[in-house]
């Protein structure tokens, strides 16, 4: 166990958790109303898993919730306080990877990587585990600052599927919030959970994917140290390695306009300045 | 941050962004050499590894594998080959038999009130207030009344059928409608995930424009949208069900006439989904070649709908965004034909000589002036389609006697027909009318849709005269034929 991860929230049951009053107290669902916020929180995750049910039960927006996927295809923004912070909540486009060139996906990775969110709350399905983690594991070579939402654990339930989330928490090295988010159940934890991590309070130090190769680690490695050099302080220089080495047109124009770095982390004003995602074909 | 000036040697290059920059990607290409083409391949392997291994450790299973797996069993039936089609067609046809027949009495009940009733009190006020006329004519004869109408015919119907709609969706059907009609689609040259968009059309054509952003192909994405229009949308199912209703329901005895109505609705809807599957083939060959993509679609589980949420989700959400939608362009709708009936020109109105002058061309649709006058009127909205023919009518026949424009209360279905009737409407008049809703150009909200999502004034275009052409080929072919069978 490292001394880094200190999940309290996750592993053992806040004292507040059991009172609804104390809740209630802690939430302000501010819907749209979000004009002087403190953190950004992107809410991402492979489709149809619930993202945007929890959208709706962080803001109080009524976002329309559909069974399947590929719904949201562009992303919807809404507020939320929690204590004494204000939250900016951002609903991604469910997608299965963030390797890919379609524009629901590319809407979902340009906004984790530029538009850097203070935290990435990577939505996964209990019953499909293993193919969310594919996601929560390239959105964890992007940021550092990311919160596993385990949904749907009543599902898992229903299927006697258990799924040990104190195992997940370590292996992943982000917190791991069960939850039911239909029926509100984790809400609170979550809510706490996103606080932590905006705050600082609590500090992940996320999975990294280990290649079978050893020229394709070299490589990466040489590439990393060399970004870091240009964008001094960027967290995720191996993610922009691996994809310079693939060849993403996208990155490489970031890096000749130099979009990496004008976006150090922690620079909220200019994190708020991010790009415009356009949403519009170009053809 | 001071590292590249301090932590180097004087004499290397100085650390000039742009330069630095090039250098990176020159190494990088140097290295994409170095690793070989199945970067990628490696790269994927290795996350799936990974993440195999990670959720191996943290789910155990059950130690007996369930035995009775419910969504495997609704599955292999709603997808199955022999039961598929028939269900998806029990389906709708029982979604649309409720709809029919639940809205009815409703309808009716508010006719009661806005047409008779308020609008009598309206106007009482009007002459005790003594407002001019032309000003009383224009604001409770023109725009209450089109408002009116498009409430008391709208509301009913929309809010049985959107939460009915959305049960079935939140239940999980839509994706294996998607999956049903997968295969229909990639032999037409087009993407398995139109299916989908194709089902937002259902609910609004502007919706289904942007819901093709889940196709990545900008060849198949741009069959999907030109198609789009082929689902017929919430503004249309209203003009489908009530003409249904009045001429096809009206030729068989009472208890058989719910469903009839409901199965003519049903077939235009089908068609419709036709239409989409013949021009994505045409299109596929001609304008948009190119090779057909494949994707993978999640079946997601089955979730038990949350009914009383969704029942008020889906009334906000659909039913009151459609109708505030309905209202706000009924209004100058109404005033536009109030004025258009009212502005007189050496004896005949404004309406008149439109419809004096398209008559000709629209009996030989089958169809009439007075339609063809509504649908330009409707661009806004297709929503107002049916008051503004109502209205129009009246006009023509010169009943009610308040003024040009008016619309004698057609509070019941009877009302209606009789209205129609006396118009000069036939079966064929609402057989035409029913293809002639399915097949002519999109509102101008989803037009502009498009043209933001292609940013191209050439599909534009093609998708809002593509279809209207189509409307008039059909609706002439259907007349002439009928006409020659009829004798």
């Amino acid at each position: 166990m490292t001394t880094h991860v200190k999940f309290a929230n996750t592993l053992s049951a806040a004292p507040c958790e059991t009172c609804p009053a104390c809740n209630a107290g802690h939430l302000r669902k501010l819907g749209i109303n979000m004009e002087n916020w403190d953190y950004v929180v992107a809410l991402a995750g492979n489709p149809n898993t619930g993202k945007s049910t929890i959208f709706n039960a962080l803001t109080g927006l009524r976002q329309h919730t559909g069974n399947w996927p590929g719904k949201t295809v562009a992303r919807a923004e809404g507020g939320f306080a929690h204590g004494d912070k204000n939250f900016k909540l951002v609903d991604l486009p469910g997608t299965y990877s963030l390797l890919s060139t379609s524009m629901d996906e590319e809407v979902a990775r340009d906004f984790i990587l530029f538009g850097r969110p203070d935290v990435t709350v990577i939505v996964v399905d209990a019953t499909h585990l293993e193919r969310n983690l594919n996601l929560v594991l390239q959105v964890l070579e992007i940021t550092n600052r990311a919160v596993v939402a385990l949904n749907l654990i009543d599902e898992a339930r229903r299927k006697k599927l258990t799924v040990d989330d104190r195992r997940l928490t370590r292996d992943l090295g982000v917190p791991v919030v069960p939850m039911a988010a239909r029926s509100r159940e984790g809400v609170p934890d979550l809510l706490q959970t996103i606080h932590q991590v905006a705050t600082g309070q609590t500090v992940g130090k996320p999975h990294r994917i280990k290649n079978q190769h050893k020229i394709l680690n070299q490589a990466i490695d040489t590439l990393a140290v060399k970004i870091e050099t240009l964008f001094p302080g960027l967290p995720n220089a191996r993610w922009v390695a691996m994809r310079l080495l693939d060849g993403d047109e996208r990155l490489i124009q970031a890096v000749q306009r130099g979009e990496l770095g004008d976006l150090q982390p922690g620079n909220l004003a200019q994190a708020n300045n991010a790009p415009e995602i356009p949403l519009e074909v170009a053809s | 941050m001071t590292v590249n000036s301090t932590a180097l040697p004087q004499n290397q290059r100085p650390p000039e962004p742009h330069e630095t920059a090039e250098s990176v990607l020159n190494l990088a290409a140097q290295l994409r050499w170095d690793v070989g083409g199945e970067f990628h391949e490696h790269l994927m392997e290795a996350i799936y590894t990974d993440a195999a291994r990670i959720a191996d450790r943290a789910v155990s299973y059950p130690e007996k594998p369930a035995r009775f797996d419910m969504d495997r069993t609704i599955d292999n039936l709603v997808t199955s080959r022999i039961w598929g089609f028939p269900l998806m067609l029990l389906m709708l046809t029982v979604v649309f038999w409720i709809t029919i027949s639940g809205a009815n009495y409703p309808s009716q009940f508010l006719g009661g009130i806005l047409l008779d009733t308020v609008h009598q009190f309206l106007k009482n006020l009007a002459v005790i207030v003594g407002l001019p006329w032309w000003l009383s004519g224009l604001l409770i004869d023109g725009m209450y009344l089109a408002t009116a109408w498009v409430v008391s015919v709208m509301l009913p119907p929309m809010a049985i059928f959107f939460p009915m709609f959305t049960l079935l969706e939140d239940f999980g059907y839509l994706p294996r409608v998607a999956f049903n009609l997968d295969n229909f689609f990639k032999k037409a040259g087009a993407h398995g995930k139109q299916a989908l968009s194709m089902s937002m059309g259902f609910g609004c054509n502007a919706a289904g424009v942007i819901a093709t952003r889940i196709i990545d192909s900008p060849r198949e994405r741009l069959i999907a949208i030109i198609t789009n229009n082929f689902a017929v949308c919430n503004g249309r199912w209203p003009t489908q069900i009530l003409i249904a209703t009045i001429f096809i329901g009206g030729m068989v005895s009472a208890q058989w006439a719910g469903f009839i109505s409901a199965l003519a609705v049903v077939s235009i809807a089908l068609l419709g989904v036709l239409f989409s599957f013949v021009v994505s083939w045409g299109l596929s060959r001609s304008m948009l070649k190119g090779e057909v993509s494949t994707f993978s679609l999640e079946l997601p589980p089955y979730r038990p709908p949350r009914i009383w949420q969704t029942i008020y989700t889906s009334v906000i959400d659909r039913t009151l965004i459609v109708l505030w939608r309905a209202v706000v362009f009924a209004m100058p709708a109404g005033a536009v034909i109030w004025l258009v009936s009212n502005i007189q020109l050496g004896g005949l109105s404004l309406a008149e000589y439109f419809i004096n002058w398209t008559n000709p061309f629209g009996l030989l649709l089958g169809l009439n002036g007075i339609i063809l006058l509504a649908y330009i009127v409707a661009i806004p909205a297709n929503e107002i389609v049916i008051p503004t023919v109502l209205m129009l009518t009246a006009l023509v026949l010169g009943a009610g006697g308040a003024g040009a424009g008016v619309m004698f209360d057609p509070n019941s279905l009877a009302d209606t027909e009789a209205l129609l009737r006396a118009g000069g409407w036939t079966l064929l008049t609402g057989v035409n009318l029913m293809l002639f809703s399915l097949l002519h150009n999109p509102c101008s909200t989803t037009i502009y849709t498009i043209f933001k999502e292609t940013g191209s004034l050439k599909w534009t275009l093609v998708s809002t005269f593509l279809p209207i052409g189509m409307g008039f080929g059909l609706t002439f072919v259907v007349a002439q034929v009928w006409r020659l069978l009829a004798g």
